[in-house]
């Protein structure tokens, strides 16, 4: 067993706020996903928001702060070395503070005040691993142990993979990623295709897989964000996708509600289908498509789902 | 130069088959001159200079000098010099080569809507982007109060 294999067996889990809230369907495919795998999952206690795109705009140590804090409870009261986290803000978060703390001596300054305030241990970079629910399943059971688990091949739905901008970037947050044979590429990744794969999917050629999908910028200017959305939809489709899927629920959410917007808004329909990868994989793995929460979504994939046999 | 609502307008004609039949030439060529607009308004001349064999990843270097959220636009750009090489091994009349060329205007419409994005709101492309009101200096409270 290799040394991650065993250590992500059982990892602190930090939903963040959007698994709570407009990804339920993300946190209850995530679940069930690892409990067919046989993982473990930890909630961590009295988790707290990441700092996510809001207070990061008003002042970056705060969000170090408070992404700092799931980190110190997962390690300090919880005696857990690796926290998972799904989101990609959450993810992305967790790893810039892991780097600033490590490498500014002014971050630490101000966590340790507002840790000392708050009444908990500060957290010291290196207490614990930050992973992405991809690592994760890779890390443990990986292709081969997935391909062997697979009760319902995906054989004949054609996907396109969307990782969005956050789980790449900026690259000095990610040292473990670009390090050759069997790691993560920051230009080009691939866990998600790899994994999808394994579970017998056709992965389509698609160039804007890491392509800025709008993000926050839907609430200023909403017609650059369904723009921004059709287009990268427009490219699965001409790729020839079935299904976009996903592994951040803010892509997610703006690829559905822009999807619709796009026909309301511009007159654009577009068909393809917006799935998590987790809830994918849990299809494979012969989970019922409200087990991984596919009723939850905003993009209707059950008649698709049906008539590749999958639901 | 043509505008960027030009270069949009012009990109939704190949991505909708309407319109002249475009070249892969013509799409790099897009591509160079949103990255052209992205650098004059930053005060600068776009360098004529090339690398990896293309002035369009010279120009995306010098837009991302000083400015790291631009290279949320990097794979883009890369994409479209990929595209562009397979084009040159593929015959003109072929499926292949019109499907080629409709994913590169789809990849260059990408850059048009993300740099025209960021010209409005600059955090573009920097998590997560906008939170526009938060940067926005307000100078007229009626802006705020006929809301």
């Amino acid at each position: 067993m290799t040394d991650k294999k065993a250590k992500y067996q059982k990892v602190a889990y930090y939903p963040g706020c959007a698994l709570e809230g407009s990804a339920t369907a993300y946190d209850r495919s995530t679940r069930a996903v690892g409990k067919a795998l046989g993982l473990d999952l930890v909630d961590v206690k009295d988790w707290n928001c990441c700092g996510a795109m809001e207070v990061k705009n008003i002042d970056a140590k705060i969000q170090t702060y408070l992404s700092s804090r799931v980190m110190s409870i997962a390690a300090n009261e919880m005696d857990m070395d690796v926290v998972m986290a799904p989101c990609n803000g959450c993810y992305h978060n967790l790893k810039k503070a892991e780097y600033d703390l490590k490498n500014d001596e002014n971050s630490r300054e101000v966590v340790g005040k507002l840790s000392e305030k708050a009444g908990h241990a500060t957290y010291a970079s290196g207490q614990v691993e930050t992973i992405h629910a991809l690592d994760w399943i890779r890390d443990t059971i990986g292709e081969k142990g997935l391909g062997e688990r697979v009760k319902n091949s995906l054989k004949g739905l054609k996907i396109a993979n969307y990782y969005g901008c956050m789980y790449t970037r900026p690259r000095h947050i990610f040292p473990e990623k670009d390090q050759g044979p069997g790691s993560e590429s920051t230009s080009k990744p691939h866990f998600m295709d790899d994994l999808l794969a394994a579970a017998g999917a056709v992965n389509v050629e698609f160039p804007l897989k890491t392509a800025c999908c709008g993000g926050a910028h839907t609430l200023s200017d909403s017609d650059m964000s369904t723009k921004l959305v059709l287009n990268i939809i427009r490219a699965a489709e001409a790729a020839g996708a079935d299904v976009i899927a996903t592994e951040c629920p803010t892509c997610h959410s703006g690829l559905e509600m822009h999807q619709i917007r796009a026909q309301k808004r511009f007159g654009v329909e577009t068909k393809v289908k917006i799935i998590y990868f987790t809830q994918l994989l849990g299809l494979a793995l012969g989970l019922k498509p409200k087990k991984v929460g596919i009723h939850e979504n905003i993009s209707d994939s059950l008649g698709l789902l049906k008539e590749k046999g999958l639901a | 130069m043509r505008s960027l609502a030009e270069l949009e307008a012009r990109l939704e004609d190949i991505i909708t088959e309407r319109g002249e039949p475009t070249s892969a030439e013509e799409l790099l060529e897009c591509g160079e001159a949103v990255l052209e607009h992205w650098i004059t308004v930053r005060g600068e001349d776009p360098t004529n200079d090339e690398h990896e064999g293309f002035r369009i990843l010279a120009l995306h270097r010098q837009g991302a000098r000083g400015d790291a959220s631009f290279n949320a636009c990097r794979e883009t750009c890369r994409e479209l010099v990929y595209h562009f090489n397979l084009m040159s091994e593929l015959r003109a009349d072929t499926d292949d080569a019109q499907s080629s060329l409709q994913m590169m205007a789809l990849i260059a419409n990408h850059l048009v809507l993300f740099v025209g994005g960021k010209m409005q709101e600059a955090g573009l492309g920097e998590f997560c982007c906008s939170a526009k009101p938060l940067h926005e200096e307000i100078n007229d409270l009626s802006e705020v109060t006929d809301a």
